[in-house]
Order: C-alpha cells, then structure tokens, then sequence
C-alpha cells in the first residue's frame, strides 16, 4: 500500500494555560491521500483548529507537541523554522476563516500573490505576474489584470476569500487546509466556492482537508470526515456512512441539530450543554456528560477509537446506536 | 385579522458614500402579527439588517414609514425613546459585544426594570424570573458576561430585552456566531418565546435553513428589495423567484449525497449604481430584454408574491395545477 500524502499519528497537543498544561488534541490519527478531500468536524474547543495550526508548526508559544505529522513520509515535527519555511506556502497551505486577516490591507493584490512564486518557484517578474492573473481567473475574479492592482478593501467579503484561496495556491501547495474557510460567507457564495475547492482537487490532484462545523458543507465535498469532541476522535469514516447512520452519540447530535425541512416546525434537538473547555475535560469519555446513552463505566473508562467492519472508526465501546442504525 | 404589530410602509434608507446617495432599502412593505415569526433572508448588502436597523428606529428613513402598535416608530435621537416604544426591542449578533463586560449579568438585566420605573428589588426578582426563563439558571445572575459561553451569552442578551416585556421583537442575526448546538437553542428558544408570549418576531438571517426551521413568513431581499415573500413552507418547497431558487439550491445538504450545491454565478451588484428594470436581472438565469426595464412589483403567484414578471406570467398560467405539497 502506498503511503499517504500526510499521515497524523497520535497527535498530541499540549497548551499552557494559566491553571497549568491542558490537552488540546489527544491522540489524534489520520490520513489524507493526493487529490482527496477529508473533512474535521466538531464544536469549537474541539481541536480542530489548533490540529491545523500543529500542521505548520504555528502552535502558541509553550505549546508541546508530541506524535507524527508525516507529509510524503517525511516527519514535520521538529522541523526548525527555517526548514518548516520551505515547506509552508509551497507543500502545504492554508485558508482561514478571516480573508482580511489573510490578505495584507495596503498591499495590492498582486505583490501578494507574486510574492509567494518568486520566493517558492523561483519564477520571474514577468512569469509570476501572468500565472498570478491566471490564478485570479481561476478562483473567478472578473478583470484581472485590474485586480492586480487593487487592493484587498476594494473587493467583496467573497471575492476577498477567493483571493485569500488564490494566494494560499499561489505556489501550487499539494495540500490545502481550508479552516472554516466558508462560514462567514453567503450560501450563494459557499456553493462556488465548494465548487472551486473541488476543481481544483480534479484538476490539480491537490488535497484538502476542511474544517468546519457544517455537516450540510461536509457532505457537499469531503469524501471521509473526522468527528472531533474535546481534543479526541469521537468517529471517523466515509462522510455518506457517517451522515446516513451515525454510530456515536456525538455526530447523532451534531445531525440531530441541523433543521430537517421534512420536520417542519417541529422544535430542532439540541445536544443539552456545551462542549467542555480546556482544563475541565471530564473523566473517561468525554462527551459523556452530554450524552443520553451514558452509562457509569462512560465516566471511569477511557475509550480508544475502535475500527468497526464497515470502515469506519468509532471511540464509544457501549456503541448504543448500533442497533438503530 | 388582528392588526399587525410591527407595519413597515414603502419604506426607504438611503445612506451617504464619498457624497452619493446609496439606496440599501428601497421602498419595502412588511407587516408582523403577534405570534408571528418573520424570517429575512438575503445575501450580504441586500439590506436585510438595515432594514431591521429601520424598523426599531435606529435608521432614519428616506420614505415610507414605520409603525408599531400603530404609532409612528420614530429615529432614536438624543430625546428619550418615546415609552410607548419600549415594547420594540432588539437583539444584536454578536452576544460578545452587546453585553458591558464590567457588570454582573443581574445587573445588566435588571436596568430595564429600573429604567421602566421599578424599584432595585423588583428588578433583582425579574432578572432571577427572567434569566430561568431563557434557560439560564438564577444564580448566573452573579456572574460576568465573559463566565458565559457564546450561546448562554446571547440567552443573557435575550432576557435583557424581555424585561420590557415586548410585543415585538427584531433579531438581527442573532446565532450567526454561535456553534451548531447553540444554534439550535437559541433559534428554539426565540421560537417559543414567540409563541408564549405572542411575540411578533423579524429574524434576520443569512442561514436559510434556520429561518426554514422556526419562520412562520419569510421574506427574500435582493439589493434593498423584497423579491418573494410568503409562507416559509410554500416558498421554501417551491420557490418561485428566481433568485430565491437559486439561494435554495445553493444549500449543501447534511445527507452524505456527496452533491455539490449549485452555484449562482457573480456577485451583488453595487447599490450605489444598481441595475435598471429588475435587479436580479444582470444573474438571472431567465432574464429578457424586458427584464432590463421594467420595474417589478410584488404580485401573487402560487399562494405567495413575487417580483418577477416573467415567471408571474408563466406562473398564472400554470396555476391550474395543484398546489405542491408541504
């Protein structure tokens, strides 16, 4: 079997907080291969941003990180900056949540696009100024060589995003991690946008991992998902598996919450609570507290991700949901 | 038919861009009944929220009118809010910003008893009563703001304005920040206050699906307009606009299909310049030269208005086929 593009074994993330050291991400494993879209799903606490930030080394100062990031076999841990460099921009990028925190606000579009080639590439002015118009066109900006020119304020909430997307691919990165990258933005504009990330995995065999709370988003582009709760894999498997018959009390939850059009009117389920934060991460199970399934071993015993015989990963050992599903 | 709570008439705001006059509302009639949950979808910059800004007084209008209880809303100037106002009340998104992080959660609820007139102990008694009603318990009220997640913030932002017991309430995206299961909550508890109290409530939100959810009518804007508006069921399930089709299909549904949501094509046109005739037209899948001209007005079709005269046209046509389901 051929190794995958990144490979994350036992995550492990420890943050400094003022009551001492609390784990962000607990032994967290997974796996994206090239041209595949794989998505992370969960409430925020849940890890799932600070699991990105561990991919390019830009964890908070004081955070620890032990386990595996592998990308094509070569280990990003302990990387120094100047080497972690090298690798960010040009073999992993990233889209986050903000374009205007993404895009410098009094650098035109194009030195923030160029810069990235010449650096990474090693391209020309000339060079690295057309592909930049041909990456605008791309991510579908009317008039490029116009926008070129401009500057991020002078441009849409959506069409700032599209060019965030634009430079984070400037130097052809083999794996984008797109964090939330369409929350902010209008439905009419999510749909190109998850229409632009899977073009671009068709056509380039780029890989994504998305991060989103949006299962309806989830399903829409990512082929196997990762619920995360707490720092901790709660179920992982094929998105279509995962959304037609949940098996943790979790992603049941997380379903359950999302207004159904044929349950009209009927009150949306919540799950009651809400997500524990850092340094009150309960016993044993996690979700336990919230969970209607729970029994008294889910407060002592520490369950461990379990592979099911459909393919799918599941970390609750009492599995109520099987018989339902 | 009990008279609306909230009437907005032909009702325009225009703001000031580099000396120009930019239109975000342009000429929009909306009526809440009691009880009555109103759900206002568009893009970003179709005016949805200075609409909501208008309708409790905090724009003040080019034309048209506002009334509540059928007595002018008039804009918030440095007078006093007139206090047959106090039962107009709002709830911003952002439950981090609305609340004064220097003052206990008791305390900020219980100003609204004060300024009504009522003595300290009777408004530490309401904000007991009214914090349990909102889900949270009554010892929050010796809290902080910051001691509180994103959702039970916005829960402590909701009994604030119960306390001047509305009958009409304006909430203008009130769980766009907040996280899937606080969502849920929120938009549940705004639904049952509506119907507890026969509240009249505007929801402002660009997540359709909520607004699908708990929306008794919702209202579809497009650059300062309403382009469909009618039973949430009726336009949801067949919506007839084509702009409102095209905002429907563009939701990526939860049901691990593996479907890509349908793209509509271009962005918001500026307001400062919009397109003449129909303002969808320059997207719009169905457009014709006459869309380029004539203005639409709202008329019915199919158990709802829209403005759109080509599919008006169509749609009395076909409107010998039985109604769709739902």
């Amino acid at each position: 079997m051929t190794e995958p593009l990144l490979k994350v074994s036992e995550l492990t993330v420890t943050l400094p907080t003022r009551s001492g050291y609390h784990k962000a991400v607990d032994g967290l494993s997974f796996a994206v291969d090239t041209g595949e879209v794989i998505g992370i799903a969960g409430e925020s606490g849940s890890g799932k941003t600070i699991t990105a930030l561990a991919l390019f080394g830009l964890l908070p100062r004081g955070a620890r990180v032990t386990g595996s990031i592998r990308l094509d076999g070569a280990e990003l841990l302990g990387l120094t900056s100047k080497q972690l460099r090298a690798i960010r921009g040009r073999q992993i990028a990233m889209v986050s949540q903000d374009p205007a925190a993404a895009l410098h606000p009094i650098l035109p579009i194009g030195t923030q696009l160029t810069e990235h080639m010449r650096h990474h590439l090693g391209v020309s002015k000339a060079e690295a100024r057309s592909r930049a118009a041909g990456l605008l066109e791309t991510v579908r900006i009317p008039d490029p060589e116009q926008a070129l020119r401009s500057y991020p304020g002078q441009f849409s909430g959506g069409m700032r995003q599209r060019i965030a997307i634009a430079v984070a691919l400037a130097a052809e990165p083999r794996l984008l991690v797109a964090d939330e990258p369409t929350t902010a933005l209008d439905v009419t504009v999510q749909a190109g946008m998850l229409r632009l990330l899977d073009r671009l995995r068709q056509e380039r065999g780029m890989a994504v991992i998305v991060i989103t709370h949006d299962l309806g988003v989830m399903s829409a582009i990512a082929r196997r998902l990762c619920v995360m709760y707490a720092g901790r894999l709660a179920e992982a498997g094929p998105t279509a598996q995962l959304l037609a018959s949940p098996r943790h009390p979790y992603t049941r939850g997380l379903l359950d919450a999302l207004p159904h059009p044929e349950r009209k009117n009927a009150p949306l389920v919540s799950i009651g609570g809400s997500p524990p934060s850092l340094g009150r991460i309960p016993d044993g199970c996690p979700f336990h507290p919230r969970c209607r399934y729970a029994r008294a071993s889910c407060a002592t015993d520490r369950p461990e991700p379990e592979p099911l015989a459909d393919g799918r990963l599941l970390t609750c050992p009492p599995d109520p949901l099987r018989a339902v599903s | 038919m009990t008279d609306p709570v909230l009437q907005l008439s032909s009702v325009a705001v225009e703001y000031r861009r580099r000396g120009r006059r930019v239109r975000a509302v342009d000429g929009v009639d909306l009526s809440v009944a009691r009880g009555e949950i109103v759900g206002l979808v568009g893009e970003s910059g179709c005016g949805k929220s200075t609409l909501a800004r208008a309708a409790v007084g905090l724009e003040p209008l080019a034309a048209g009118s506002v009334t509540f209880e059928g007595r002018p809303v008039t804009p918030l100037g440095r007078r006093r809010r007139p206090e047959y106002l106090r039962g107009l009340q709002m709830i911003v998104q952002d439950p981090y910003e609305s609340l004064n992080p220097r003052r206990k959660v008791g305390e900020i609820v219980a100003d609204g008893v004060r300024f009504a007139g009522g003595s300290r102990a009777e408004g530490v008694r309401r904000a007991a009563e009214l914090l349990e009603r909102v889900g949270l318990p009554a010892s929050a009220a010796d809290s902080y703001p910051h001691e509180f997640s994103g959702g039970q913030r916005q829960r402590i932002a909701i009994a604030r304005t119960l306390v001047a017991r509305p009958s009409c309430l304006i909430a203008d995206e009130p769980i766009s920040a907040l996280d899937a299961s606080a969502q849920a909550q929120i938009a549940n508890l705004l639904g049952e206050l509506a119907a507890d109290a026969d509240l009249g409530l505007v929801l402002v939100s660009h997540d359709l699906s909520v607004i699908r959810q708990v929306a008794d009518r919702v209202a579809v804007m497009y650059l300062g307009r309403i382009v469909e508006i009618g039973d949430t069921g009726t336009v949801w399930d067949s919506p007839r606009h084509p702009y409102t089709e095209a905002l429907v299909a563009a939701i990526p549904r939860a049901d691990g299909a593996g479907v890509l949501p349908a793209d509509l094509p271009g962005d918001v046109p500026d307001p400062a310049s919009p397109p003449p005739g129909c303002r969808f037209h320059p997207r719009c899948p169905l457009a014709r030269d006459s869309c380029r001209e004539l203005d639409q007005q709202l008329a019915p079709v199919g158990g709802r208005e829209i403005a759109c005269h080509v599919r008006s046209e169509s749609g009395s046509a076909a409107s010998a086929r039985p109604p769709v389901g739902g």
